[in-house]
């Protein structure tokens, strides 16, 4: 068989096996969170009976395994469970429409994709520019202004350079909106326009990683001896960087946005409270705050998953990169 | 030749190297002139500058290295006055570099081809569709195989002899008045480096193209040369016409070198018939995985005898090594020591039967912990093996470097980075001795090594063997080694041993076609040797060509 698609297959299965496990470590945990549902709604007036009634409705009251077990069995089948809260709505108010945690889910993930797409499309071509040219000039003032701003964005909080943001382009010079209002129907300009913000703040946040990333990569290379070659074949220093270089620094690089992007889609709950961006995040953390765990370990299994998926991405285009995988002997 | 204008000049150069924050000499005052078409060879040991000086005549230094005193000028123009665009300009169009490792200085992400015609589409010299029809047409000057096809290739799919060709077509691309040789078959087998030297003297003489030849192998350049300048530490010793140097150098220096390869032990007694050899491989077959590797490999090894391995690179010397170590348990067969059947793998083998058989490798940098003093690697076994602490280790392993011509008092408390090459070799020497065993297996001890510091290692090797009984096996590729120290010789090819016996034999005909080809394809100082033998045998019948024919 191909080694390529060997490979391919293997890191498919590791990262099944890796979801696996992340499903017992989700579910332990969550299970470890002192209180649950019953006491969280009940508050100040919880008395033992009343606690005991909601727990015994959400099957709260079987042993661990039981309940992991049929969570786990429910979740292969693609049934993500019902929102506790949604639940005992329902059993208090009579509501007929159930909306399952994938309903909710699943517009709120799509906002963040969206997001993260928008961030990704700004952020790693300028990273990597970036990069490359602080590699062609490197040591100079040019090279160190690069690292000292990027390194300076991402030290400083999100909501810090979200509020700048605003500053400057929402409030003294009125060009993007500074809250995101996504309704249902949005246009794609319209839901454009009201993602730039936030994912401008984001380019700030993940740019440092990934330039430095090409930087470092590309340098590392400059002594090997095929560089010296292109040199004294009279190449332009640029053409060497970006023909002779970059070519076999993408592995270490790829790495680095993968990382970079699986934080955009799981880590940016701060941004989305600053621009009251309507994403996963903030429906994660009101879920914690309510112990409403279905939705919680939805919400995991799928941060688990995009970190699986990207890695893997990152793998198989690192073994793309490499010509003695593509062509082989 | 005198009559041709001057291409290259370069007057009284000063090259100066960076070491931590201090500029020391390198290269200390040299001229060099190089005419139109003239082929110069530059020779010298390592760390004579003999690299800096060629890469000065292009007017490109490495990082760490700048000319501080001196002028180069190519066809009049002024290399270190010009701007970096003007040398760009220059560079792989006028002038070319053709690099000791190929397979490290072609880009690994790029076709062959591609690379080719990258110089002439940059330089606006040819088309890239006209430069790859060139390409191939010069990869069928240098008569490498499928050369329509050969260029779509990546460089790991090529191998090392073919990809050295392949830079050379490369350097010619834009057919330039110079190109700069830097050790070009320094890394290939002899059979290889045959034909690749062949094809390169025929494509510079074709174009008329001038070129620097460095390399620190004395034969090569007597083959390559019009002149021959040699350096010494940055200096030049002397130059002259090749025949000329070839018969009759002048300066004490070069008189060392040529006379290098004079050493040779004298032919020892025959062993008698009964002797129980102190190493005996029998019938072994060796695998990595599930592709045997070594064939069915029988050899003994007597008391106080050298049988000399020699073989291509891939054709099983050190994996006949491992086995023996018990590093790689052979599939079928064993080895022997003093009669008994040893087990096969190390782990299974008693501290008696470790120390019995020791090893000095090749890379001697790599081979030392850059961290222990040289007191502690030696003192390691000594504990070890011998049972010896405090005063008597001590005692033990100043003597010991005192048998490898270390005085104790010096280097007792040094660093490995402390020594030089042919030193840490002598440490590892000592490391070897220190175990007391009757065997040592040398892998390739001295091809790292300077010709004059591995002549220095090769007596030492003898007198320790005569003084101490040593048998050793003599894993090399150099049949100039194997000359000066061998008693028995076994030629090895693709884990096979096609030929066994006393050297006195093996240095005379009849031999195997193999054993045959690899003694024709050393070179010798005879600078007719090249011309001669392709005369003789047609370019078909060398290198890899002959080997395939064989197979």
């Amino acid at each position: 068989m191909n080694p390529v698609l060997t490979i391919i297959l293997q890191r498919l299965a590791l990262g099944l096996l890796t979801l696996l496990i992340v499903s017992f470590v989700i579910f332990t945990a969550v299970n470890m969170l002192p209180g649950d549902f019953a006491e969280a709604l009940l508050g100040q007036s919880a008395t033992p009976e009343a606690v005991a009634a909601i727990r015994k409705d959400l099957n709260l009251d079987q042993p661990f395994f039981v309940r992991y077990f049929s969570w786990l069995g429910a979740m292969l089948t693609g049934d993500l469970g019902v929102s506790y809260a949604q639940l005992n709505f329902q059993s208090n108010m009579g509501a007929s429409t159930l909306k399952t945690v994938a309903d909710q889910i699943a517009p709120r993930f799509a906002n963040t994709m969206f997001l993260a797409g928008v961030t990704a499309c700004i952020a790693v071509p300028f990273a990597v520019t970036l990069g490359v040219l602080a590699a062609l000039y490197r040591n100079s003032v040019f090279d160190k202004g690069v690292n000292i701003a990027t390194l300076t964005s991402i030290s400083s909080p999100e909501f810090f350079l979200a509020y700048i943001l605003v500053l400057f382009l929402a409030v003294l010079n009125p060009l993007l909106p500074s809250i995101a209002n996504i309704y249902q129907g949005i246009s794609f300009q319209d839901r454009l326009v009201a993602t730039l913000l936030p994912a401008l703040t984001l380019t700030l946040v993940v740019t440092a990683h990934m330039m430095r990333m090409t930087r470092a990569a590309i340098i590392s290379l400059l002594a090997s001896p095929y560089i010296e070659m292109a040199r004294l074949k009279g190449i332009s220093p640029l053409r060497v960087i970006v023909k002779h270089a970059l070519p076999n620094a993408w592995a270490p690089i790829i790495n680095v946005i993968a990382l970079n992007l699986a934080y955009l889609i799981t880590g940016v709950v701060v941004v989305e409270v600053v621009f009251n961006y309507p994403g996963i995040g903030q429906l994660f953390v009101d879920a914690v705050k309510n112990r409403d765990i279905p939705v919680v370990q939805a919400c995991c299994l799928i941060f688990a998953g995009a970190y699986i998926l990207l890695n893997l991405a990152a793998d198989i285009l690192s073994i793309m990169t490499n010509p003695r995988l593509r062509h082989p002997k | 030749m005198s009559d041709r204008p001057t291409l290259v000049e370069m007057r009284g150069i000063k090259m100066e190297g960076r070491s931590d924050e201090t500029w020391t000499p390198i290269i200390k005052g040299v001229d060099l002139t190089l005419q139109k078409g003239e082929v110069l060879g530059l020779i010298g040991e390592s760390g004579a500058g003999k690299s800096t000086l060629g890469l000065a005549a292009m007017g490109f230094t490495r990082d760490g290295v700048r000319i501080s005193e001196g002028s180069v000028t190519f066809d009049g123009i002024d290399l270190l006055a010009a701007s970096a665009e003007q040398k760009r300009a220059l560079l792989g169009k006028r002038i070319a570099y053709v690099a000791q490792s190929a397979a490290a200085s072609f880009n690994p992400a790029h076709k062959l081809i591609d690379q080719h015609s990258e110089g002439p589409t940059q330089h606006n010299v040819m088309s890239k569709a006209e430069s790859e029809a060139d390409g191939m047409e010069l990869y069928r000057k240098l008569r490498l195989p499928n050369p329509d096809e050969i260029g779509f290739r990546y460089p790991h799919q090529v191998s090392g002899g073919q990809l050295q060709r392949a830079m050379t077509a490369m350097a010619m691309s834009c057919r330039p008045d110079l190109i700069i040789f830097d050790e070009p078959t320094t890394a290939l087998d002899v059979t290889t480096q045959i034909e690749v030297l062949a094809s390169i003297r025929d494509i510079v003489e074709e174009y008329d193209t001038a070129a620097i030849y460095i390399t620190h192998d004395l034969a090569v350049v007597a083959q390559m040369a019009d002149r021959i300048k040699v350096l010494l530490k940055g200096d030049e010793v002397e130059e002259n016409e090749t025949r000329e140097m070839l018969s009759n150098p002048k300066e004490q220096y070069t008189k060392s070198l040529w006379a290098v390869r004079e050493f040779q032990r004298p032919q020892k007694p025959p062993v008698s018939t009964d002797a129980t050899p102190v190493i005996s491989v029998q019938g072994v077959t060796a695998a990595y995985g599930k592709i045997d590797v070594l064939h069915d490999v029988s050899f003994d090894i007597h008391a106080g005898r050298t049988v000399a391995v020699v073989g291509e690179s891939g054709s099983g010397k050190s994996t006949t090594a491992r086995c023996i170590t018990g590093l790689l348990p052979p599939r079928i067969g064993h080895i022997e020591l003093d009669g008994n059947t040893l087990p096969l793998d190390y782990r299974q083998r008693d501290k008696e039967q470790l120390r019995q058989v020791q090893m000095i490798y090749q890379m001697a940098d790599t081979a030392l912990n850059p961290r222990k003093k040289i007191g502690e690697i030696i003192g390691r076994p000594v504990e070890f093996y011998m049972g010896l602490k405090g005063r008597e280790k001590r005692r033990r392993v100043e003597e010991l470097l005192d048998q490898i011509e270390l005085p104790a008092a010096q280097y007792f408390d040094r660093l490995p980075s402390e020594l030089s090459g042919g030193q840490k070799q002598r440490i590892g020497i000592a490391r070897a001795l220190a175990a007391e065993p009757k065997f040592i297996i040398c892998d390739e001890v001295t091809s790292a090594l300077d010709q004059l510091v591995a002549e220095g290692i090769l007596r030492l090797l003898a007198d320790l063997q005569d003084e101490l009984g040593l048998s050793y096996m003599f894993i090399t590729h150099d049949l100039a080694t194997v000359r000066s120290i061998a008693d028995e010789v076994v030629v090895m090819k693709d884990g096979n041993v096609v030929e066994q016996g006393p050297k006195t034999d093996m240095f005379q005909p009849p031999h195997h076609p193999y054993t045959d080809l690899l003694l024709s394809s050393v070179p010798e100082m005879d600078p007719d040797w090249l011309s001669t033998l392709l005369a003789e045998r047609g370019a078909d019948n060398i290198g890899d060509a002959a080997v395939d024919k064989m197979a």
